[in-house]
């Protein structure tokens, strides 16, 4: 086990360091050099030049990597905000709460809804329940997550006046659990149904596919009930894709946030990432790529490992790849 | 077409001087997928949906009683005879725009799936078959294009080369090819090991033949199948980012930019006729091809014999 751990790790550094290649180059891409944000024009050349020099602006681009990349290790360091000049670090950080919050909620809300409806729509395949749930599913992918929370938002918080609208918590309010809570309630929806829409037909098609197993006739033929024949023979099997599944929704929940937080105008990632983007703030959108792809490359090592721990099979043909 | 017509073909036609171990069932393989998916009656009315709405983006010019840039003398009213949709907040008719942006989505919808079928089938292919550390670099670029979420890329590229048609259609194209390279190169590695490409290989025959000639015929289901789930998302994406004012640009008309006027919730209180009809129509389209997508998996499966 620990050997494939060790392997998969060594897998994801030399993806680590593409991401930070690729996010270096397209900063260099981007259009204008920081020195123009930093010094007035009205300066002398020589002025100019040596702020350059001092930035290490002049040196070549392989020595501006090294140097990127040694303060980014060393010290954590994602380098400084072109327009408001605060630490990218702290800036995303502040961010960070309230954008795992929404995804965590959706993730886990959209889990909770897709393994049961999926087992029940697989268990009872071309019944209403099953139809019913294939078309909320197939809603559920092709309704743009932006429609739908202009629709929510429409219904919710102008016709009824149940929800508010935008934000985290009542302005100048006291806050608290309550308010977050009511805040979060259209934005959760939106991403809950995206999430469940996915999953569901993932969870129906691999539960079918074990269904025709030998194994599970042989479960029917000793007299087991049914119940059990689904939940400890069918179910346990057909979950285990479901856990690399689960990576990746990681990015496309990281994705589905810019827009989200945009509508629902929630003061996390998404709206730090839009805003950056609307202000050419590249320093910190590329410390927002860094980070976001960092928690992509960390989540899938994790459904790797936990993929090895639910399925054995994976564990000992690796043993096997390493002793041939 | 070419492949696709092979694919289909050659499963129907038993080479000359074979004795058939069993029979084909009745009919050709061509009239089976027919039969198989007009059982889907959700992807029937996807097709037909879709035909009405290609059809206006194509005739657009001709079926639209104004120019989708046309400022008349309305702004922002409601439906009338004059303006079946009513106009938009500039004084635009809306019907117009609407028919004129179906052909901004079918063309990034086809557009950029094609550019990264393309490019993922060829690293795909080579990648496979080839194996290697040739196919240890493909597969970890596609890993590090894949560690990015892909929006956030998305966005960031185009912020760097510019909002546009064209550019949408290229970053959507080159960003998307990863998942099919995975897909085409899964399927060569349990290719490579059936016998007629052995003996291809016994024969002779150069790698480019093989690879596109033997292995390709025999991987172009799945890939059309991915490409029609892809269209509907490359069509989703520029929605979403022509919404966020990334994408296409306001004059010209995109179901994601109509939609965007909808960002102010007094548009969005009493002017619903601004933004209820672009997302119906995008809702519309993607769920057609999504159906017609579940349909091709259905049908295009081998092991499906039903």
């Amino acid at each position: 086990m620990l050997n494939y751990v060790i392997r998969r790790i060594l897998i994801a550094i030399p993806v680590l360091f593409g991401v930070t290649i690729i996010n270096f180059i397209i900063m260099r891409m981007a259009p204008g050099s920081p020195i123009d944000m930093l010094v007035s024009p009205k300066l002398p050349a020589a002025a100019i030049e040596a702020k350059k020099v001092e930035l290490g602006l002049n040196s070549p681009v392989y020595v501006q990597y090294y140097h990127w990349l040694k303060n980014l290790v060393l010290h954590g360091d994602l380098g400084y905000s072109m327009i408001t000049y605060e630490s990218v670090t702290k800036m995303i950080w502040s961010h960070m709460g309230p954008t795992v919050l929404l995804m965590g909620t959706s993730l886990i809300l959209g889990v909770a809804i897709a393994i049961p409806l999926g087992v029940l729509s697989a268990t009872r395949q071309y019944s209403k329940l099953d139809y019913t749930a294939m078309t909320g599913s197939f809603l559920g992918i092709s309704v743009p997550s932006f429609f739908l929370g202009l629709g929510l938002i429409y219904i919710f918080s102008l016709q009824l006046h149940w929800l508010p609208s935008s934000g985290m918590t009542v302005l100048g309010g006291s806050g608290g659990v309550v308010d977050v809570l009511r805040h979060m309630i259209l934005p959760v929806i939106v991403l809950t149904a995206s999430v469940a829409g996915r999953n569901v037909r993932y969870v129906r098609s691999s539960m079918l596919e074990i269904m025709g197993q030998e194994y599970l006739r042989t479960a029917r033929a000793k007299g087991l009930r049914e119940f059990l024949v689904v939940n400890r023979h069918a179910m346990r099997n057909a979950l285990i894709p479901i856990v690399t599944v689960l990576g990746m929704e990681i990015p496309i929940l990281f994705g589905g946030a810019v827009v989200i937080e945009q509508i629902f105008s929630w003061p996390g990632i998404g709206q730090l990432t839009l805003s950056s983007i609307m202000s050419r703030d590249y320093s910190t959108i590329m410390g927002l790529n860094l980070v976001a792809a960092f928690v992509v490359i960390l989540a899938n090592l994790l459904t790797d490992v936990l993929y090895a721990l639910v399925d054995p099979r994976i564990k000992y043909s690796y043993q096997g790849a390493a002793k041939s | 077409m070419n492949l696709f017509k092979r694919y289909f073909i050659r499963r129907s036609e038993p080479a000359v001087g074979t004795d058939l171990v069993w029979t084909e069932r009745d009919g050709s393989s061509k009239g089976m997928f027919f039969i198989r998916f007009k059982r889907h009656k959700l992807a029937v009315a996807g097709v037909f949906a879709l035909c009405v709405i290609a059809l206006c983006a194509v005739l657009a010019p001709f079926i639209t009683a104004y120019a989708p840039t046309t400022v008349t003398d309305s702004f922002g009213e409601g439906p009338s005879w004059k303006h079946p949709l009513g106009t938009d907040l500039v004084g635009r008719d809306m019907l117009s725009r609407l028919i004129y942006a179906a052909r901004v989505s079918l063309a990034v919808g086809i557009g950029a799936v094609a550019i990264s079928a393309a490019i993922g089938t060829v690293l795909g292919l080579i990648s496979g078959y080839v194996g290697g550390w040739i196919d240890g670099i493909i597969m970890r670029i596609t890993d590090i294009f894949m560690s990015f979420p892909y929006i956030m890329l998305i966005l960031v590229v185009s912020s760097i080369v510019g909002p546009g048609l064209l550019n949408i259609i290229l970053i959507l194209g080159v960003l998307g090819w990863p998942g099919v390279a995975r897909l085409v190169r899964g399927n060569v590695l349990s290719i490579k090991q059936m016998d007629y490409v052995k003996a291809s290989v016994v024969l002779g025959f150069r790698m480019p033949r093989i690879l596109f000639q033997h292995i390709l015929p025999n991987t172009v289901a799945p890939i059309l199948i991915y490409a029609t789930s892809g269209v509907a998302l490359a069509i989703l994406d520029e929605a979403a980012l022509s919404f966020l004012g990334l994408g296409v640009q306001p004059p010209t008309p995109s179901w994601g930019n109509m939609l965007a006027s909808a960002q102010s919730l007094t548009v969005l209180l009493s002017q619903s006729w601004l933004w209820l009809p672009p997302g119906v129509l995008i809702i519309i389209t993607v769920l057609s091809i999504n159906f017609i997508g579940d349909a091709l998996r259905d049908t295009l499966d081998p092991k499906n014999n039903k």
